[in-house]
């Protein structure tokens, strides 16, 4: 034992002692997500109506009292539900709570102990009313381990991190273990980077370790960019001591004294809580010189980077720490040997160091319980598109594409929202640097391996389901112009490459191109694939080739029979007018840019394909739905 | 002995030597592998992806680089290979200017020659290039976006060799460029004219800016009397352009073509560089004495003396009041030969053949023109010259060798390894080794002052005193010693600087060259010359003396001074334009300048701008008078600073700027 250990355990029992004085807590989701619903006016209501009931309403624990806690909390993943209120100790899910509702909440739940069940979150295929988290299916089958705690903490009370055993790992790994013993575990525990690359932890901070310099560094790397992905903004909005105990470990691993939080200013929220984090850690001591008594040192700061896709890059990103233009640089050397100032270095994402503690404190072998062989432990998937739960979804890897989008996200929606059922066409995954899977991976186990087999990729996790009414062609050219403007410029094939392979999507879709056009976009995927200098250039092409080698189909319909399947590129549009429907009122006529219908009034009309620029204009202003478009 | 390791290239076996990645030993081999952002001078960048190879178990990857490891299996033409290579060839090409036909570079360009050599006959991409406007806004190098390949090169030398950082990257994506800052001009950043970008810009996206139309104009212009000075480092470069050995001595040939063109007079700025010598050597001698303002620093190189100004204003005295020898030719040749020739200075056209492209801009400075005449009126990079020959339909290397004018065309060997790094300290110590001795030396060759490093420090012991010499080329050294100076940690005498690596004869005007042994060839060129040439020391130059003895009078005398000294200013601050807010029609008013700066704005310059202004009005001078708001007279804890005529008065306030104004308008009007 020794005295910070005894610390720990006072804050916890603390802790815990003051959270057992209240009688109810009220937990509203201040996740960015929940925020731009209006979460903080809920929250106000919440505290002012408590208050007016006559009620002691803690907002803070500070010493044992009688009341009811009412907390924020970071994101609850369920976003598309917000504003999100879990009350404890009954574990009741309130969903799309507005603050008009919060009398309602207080009186019924708070004061007369009963559900309110018209705020409470209905399974739609079933129709099952579900009570909490553990009724619903979208968490139901989840399987939290990284994020177990958020959304279950306050993120800004530093006491309730250590309530939940939070920096007894990195007191383990500073008090009881050598360096080497840290690396060791990381990689028996088989830990593969979250971020897109997927490369064993453990054999990174090995090569650092190894390095004989006395200054290293140890690099966050919260330059989360993908679209639609946002799980590390999530832990580090919800669990930021997660991420400095991870780091804290990291550094200790690899004999680092100094370390950087690299977090895009686009997420004031998470800069916001790490900044607190961090001030809270310093004030308990568990950062800056002779950690818990140790000899070990570690300062950390914190660095906005300005918004650039390709500062996710390992090289990039030390470049933007130094004060560089973010572009990457080839490797070799790798960070591990030349990083940050000419010095080793660790860059490790947000979910990867937030899985450290809980391997260092549970133990390797609780890890590999999980996922698979050679891709142990859990994995976060931003789910979005065409289901009907989207959100932040953790699953151990090796599960399966039906599993997340059937099991937990609910099932494909149509484009008007409701369950499509046989809707299923695709689903991106890994961002813009992934792949495109289909029906016939429904039922692959999905994990680093064998994405990379099916040429996709976990990448940082994020997932894009697409239903029947995707045009595929349209899918690629989108993260192509993403890809694109957020190419950093340096390498020829990235930079000039993406603009040509966009062009050439821009002709197909447009119905200039030819089968040469879809052989050069062929080839020009190939040479960028290969020849780019980092990995987001050299993954840039992923969209195009994957959608070309598994709806090649499409592709030809688009080029050589001018046809989109999906009807969703207009150009390939024969726009005609249903005579049976149109009541002649003339509003397309009044929408047509250039004059291409014609027709009397209380008449069915005529569009002139000759004229017609297939902007679709008439389709959208006809209230009778008679203009169709056809393939030509 | 440690046995030789090998790595095998396309089926041959190669030793590895000291090779720090595959690109040097894939060349070492003999295969080109093409690129265009490699330079050995410059940090590997890896952008162009030219020079991707196979390499047995590791795939493609970019030679430049990788460090080569022992029994690696390379291959670097394979069918993938040259099919990337195309593509990226192709791409570049769709994304440029298509006015090959008219751009200057186009028998140099390298983008252009990599086509040829891919065999890219077509260009299976859109034309996607932007039209973005051009910047001729420099005197020096002119900037034309659209025909950038975004290599980099340009921005690594500036800030990796030079340390100014002038243009970097800016933009994402297809919109990245390479601009100066915040998208200014490239006149009004802190470039110092040095052109060593456009050196390595493989394409003509940075090139010195041309004089030639100019040139032929005053040529045709039968009022006009032509004459060129010709630099040192141009005799032993110019013969590139026609195929002929870098530092092959052609100065015969230069005058001939001169001739041909239609110059009247052809000098040797060598001439001038003998002047040079003999008034930077007694400035130096005088320094000594008073044991003031040093080390002293040489001023021959305008791109050094713009970077001091800029970087390190408080080193100004310290710098030679020395003109350049173009400049001390120009001064001489418009006052002394105008007289002999009986030719009014205006009709007098003094055009330069440099090695540099800072040069323009060191012809431009206010400093060298009185009256609206310059002294140098024209500079002609040694490819310009170059373009003239071939415009003129010259075959320069059948051309007989014809003779320098006199008196300004006679030189001695010192006065032409000015062109070498080192060249200018060596010439000086020939000087001073006779002159502080007072003994007539056989020897005149100073070995230990040359060299191809780009920091030399040398000792020398001349008469009773010991000398401490720093000879630098390239912009980064001069701050690193000039740092060195500052910390205590180097003390010298005599500094030579020079701002482009290995001196002139590696300056941006010279013939475009990839390989550092065409620089090492130049140089060898120019002792050479020296060592043909009968003299050695500008001290035995007769047509020197007879200058000082007929119209000089004595060294460091003020006739001396007016045409061979000058002096610097501080360019700490990047000048922003002035605003004005009041002017009067007539030419000739009292100029006020009140600063704007942030401090003294603090301290209360607006109000004393309106002051004046109520003032001015109240008197009826607005006629009279021009107020402009100026930007920091680097007075900032002695504001608010402003300016009447000449005068600066600091802490001002309304009543003394009044009192200053009323005497200046009585004095003036």
């Amino acid at each position: 034992m020794n005295w910070t250990l005894a610390g720990l355990k006072k804050i916890q029992s603390d802790f815990h002692a003051w959270q057992n004085s209240v009688k109810h807590r009220v937990m509203v989701c201040a996740g960015t997500g929940c925020l731009v619903n209006g979460s903080m006016k809920v929250y106000d209501a919440f505290v002012k109506t408590i208050k007016d009931a006559g009620i002691n309403a803690v907002v803070e624990l500070k010493k044992e009292e009688d009341g009811i806690l009412i907390s924020k909390s970071g994101c609850q993943g369920f976003c598309q539900k917000g504003t999100l209120v879990t009350i404890l100790p009954e574990n009741i899910l309130y969903t799309k709570v507005k603050p008009d509702d919060v009398q309602d909440i207080v009186e019924t739940t708070l004061l007369k102990g009963e559900i309110l069940h018209r705020l409470l979150y209905i399974e739609p295929n079933m129709h099952k009313v579900c009570k909490g988290t553990d009724d619903i299916p979208f968490y139901q089958k989840q399987k939290r381990f990284v994020l177990k705690n958020c959304g279950l903490i306050d993120p800004e009370d530093i006491r309730e991190y250590i309530a939940k055993d939070g920096y007894l790992a990195a007191l383990k790994a500073c008090i009881e273990m050598a360096p080497e013993d840290i690396c060791r575990a990381i990689t028996e525990s088989g830990l593969r980077g979250r971020g897109g690359g997927g490369f064993p932890t453990g054999k990174k901070w090995d090569i650092a370790r190894l390095e004989e310099d006395k200054k290293k560094y140890v690099i966050c790397n919260g330059d989360e960019g993908d679209p639609g992905a946002f799980m590390d903004r999530s832990v580090m909005e919800a669990n930021p001591h997660s991420v400095i105990e991870g780091m804290i470990i990291a550094s200790r691993a690899i004999g680092a004294d100094e370390g950087y939080v690299y977090v895009r200013a686009e997420y004031p929220l998470a800069v916001e809580r790490i900044r607190k984090a961090i001030k809270d850690a310093y004030g308990l001591g568990l950062l800056g010189s002779r950690i818990f008594g140790s000899e070990h040192t570690f300062h950390l700061h914190i660095m906005e980077g300005a918004g650039a896709f390709v500062c996710g890059e390992e090289t990039a990103l030390i470049a933007s720490i130094e004060g560089k233009r973010g572009m990457p640089s080839p490797k070799p050397p790798y960070p591990a040997q030349s990083g940050l100032w000419g010095k080793p270095t660790v860059i490790n994402n947000v979910e990867t160091l937030s899985t450290i503690p809980l391997i260092i404190r549970e133990g390797a072998e609780r890890f590999c319980e999980m996922g698979t062989e050679t891709s142990p432990g859990t994995k976060i998937f931003a789910v979005t598109g065409h289901v009907l739960d989207t959100g932040l979804i953790e699953m151990p890897l090796g599960v399966t594409l039906r599993e997340i989008i059937y099991g937990v996200a609910g099932g494909i929606t149509g484009d008007d929202g409701k369950i499509m059922y046989d809707g299923f066409k695709a689903a991106q995954i890994g961002g813009p640097s992934g792949g495109c899977l289909t029906t016939e991976h429904l039922d692959l186990p999905i994990d680093f391996d064998s994405l990379k087999k099916v040429d996709a990729m976990v990448g940082s996790g994020g997932l894009v389901v697409m239903n029947k009414n995707t045009c595929m062609v349209s899918v690629a050219r989108f993260f192509m112009q993403f890809t694109q403007s957020e190419s950093c410029g340096k390498c020829v094939l990235c930079r000039e490459g993406t603009k040509q392979m966009l062009g050439l999507l821009d002709d197909i879709i447009e119905g200039r191109a030819t089968e040469e056009t879809l052989e050069l976009l062929e080839d020009l995927a190939t040479a960028v694939q290969k020849g780019s200098l980092c990995g987001l250039g050299k993954t840039a092409p992923n969209p195009v080739l994957s959608t070309l080698k598994n709806f090649r189909d499409e592709y030809i319909d688009h080029v050589i029979h001018k046809y989109c399947p999906a009807g969703k590129c207009k150009a390939l549009i024969k726009f005609t007018i249903d005579e049976n429907l149109c009541k002649g009122c003339a509003q397309c006529v009044k929408k047509c840019p250039v004059g291409a219908i014609t027709g009397e009034k209380k008449k069915t009309h005529r569009i002139d394909p000759k004229l017609c620029i297939r902007c679709g204009a008439c389709m959208e202003s006809c209230a009778f739905k008679a203009i169709k478009g056809e393939r030509p | 002995m440690k046995e030789t390791a090998f790595i095998t290239i396309d089926h041959k076996d190669v030793p590895l030597e000291s090779e720090k990645n595959l690109l040097e030993l894939i060349r070492k081999a003999g295969i080109e592998l093409p690129t265009f952002c490699y330079h050995s001078e410059l940090s590997i960048y890896g952008a162009c992806r030219l020079c991707m190879v196979e390499v047995e178990g590791m795939g493609l990857v970019p030679a430049c680089s990788t460090p080569p490891s022992p029994n690696m299996t390379i291959k670097t033409n394979t069918e993938e290979i040259r099919k990337m290579r195309k593509i990226i060839v192709e791409l570049l090409l769709a994304n440029h200017s298509q006015n090959c036909h008219t751009c200057q570079k186009s028998a140099t360009c390298q983008l252009l020659a990599l086509a040829r050599r891919l065999g890219v006959t077509k260009i299976r991409f859109k034309n996607q290039s932007m039209n973005l406007p051009v910047d001729e806004s420099s005197p020096s190098i002119a900037r034309d976006p659209n025909k950038c390949v975004l290599c980099g090169d340009c921005v690594r030398i500036c800030s990796e060799v030079q340390t100014i950082g002038a243009i970097d990257f800016a933009y994402r994506g297809a919109k990245t460029v390479v601009i100066p800052s915040f998208g200014k001009d490239l006149a009004k950043v802190e470039c110092v004219d040095c052109g060593q970008c456009a050196r390595v810009c493989p394409t003509g996206a940075l090139m010195p800016k041309s004089e030639v139309d100019d040139v032929w104009r005053e040529i045709h212009n039968p009022h006009k009397v032509v004459m060129a000075q010709i630099a040192p480092a141009v005799r032993i470069a110019i013969g590139e352009l026609f195929g002929l050995e870098p530092g092959r001595i052609t100065s015969g040939q230069i005058v001939a073509a001169l001739r041909a063109i239609g110059f009247k007079r052809v000098f040797d700025t060598s001439f001038t560089a003998d002047l040079t010598v003999i008034e930077e050597a007694n400035e130096f001698i005088r320094r000594i004495q008073k044991n003031e303002n040093l080390p002293q620093f040489t001023s021959c190189c305008p791109a050094w003396v713009k970077f001091a100004e800029q970087y390190y204003p408080e080193l100004v005295p310290h710098i030679s009041s020395c003109r350049s020898p173009q400049q001390m030719f120009g001064a001489l040749a418009k006052d002394i030969l105008s007289a002999q020739l009986n030719v009014k200075k205006e009709d007098i056209v003094v055009v330069s053949i440099m090695p540099c492209t800072a040069k323009k801009f060191e012809a431009k400075r206010p400093e060298f023109s009185h009256d609206g005449i310059k002294d140098v009126d024209f500079v002609l990079t040694t490819q310009e010259l170059g373009r003239m020959i071939e415009e003129a339909g010259i075959n320069f290397n059948e051309l007989g060798p014809e003779s320098f004018n006199l008196p300004f065309g006679f030189k001695t060997g010192a006065g032409v390894i000015f062109g070498n790094s080192g060249g200018v300290s060596e010439a000086v110590v020939r000087y001073l080794s006779e002159k502080l001795t007072g003994e007539k030396k056989e020897n005149y060759e100073y070995r230990s002052l040359r060299g191809e490093s780009g920091i030399r420090e040398i000792k020398l012991s001349i008469g009773e005193r010991d000398y401490s010499l720093a000879i630098v080329s390239g912009l980064g050294n001069a701050r690193r010693i000039i740092e060195r100076i500052k910390t205590g940690e180097g003390h010298y005498d005599f500094v030579e600087v020079m701002a482009c690596p290995g001196g002139c004869i590696g300056g941006a005007g010279q013939p475009v060259y990839t390989h550092m042994m065409v620089r090492q060839k130049r140089t060898k060129g120019l002792y050479e010359n020296d060592r043909m040439l009968e003299l050695h020391k500008s001290q035995d130059n007769p047509y020197i003396q007879e200058l000082y003895d007929t119209y000089l009078g004595e060294i460091g005398s003020p006739k001396a001074h007016e045409l061979l000294h000058t002096h610097y200013r501080s360019r700490k601050r990047i000048a922003d334009e002035d605003m004005y807010i009041s002017y009067s029609d007539r030419a000739e008013s009292l100029e006020i300048n009140v600063c704007f700066g942030t401090s003294c704005f603090i301290k209360g310059s607006q109000k004393i701008l309106r002051g004046i202004l109520d003032y001015i009005n109240a008197n009826g001078l607005k006629n009279k008078i021009n107020v402009s708001a100026s930007f920091c007279f680097e007075a900032c804890d002695r504001g608010p600073v402003i300016r009447v005529g000449e005068q600066v008065i600091e802490q001002c306030t309304i009543e003394k700027a009044k009192d200053a104004i009323k005497k200046e308008v009585e004095e003036y009007v």
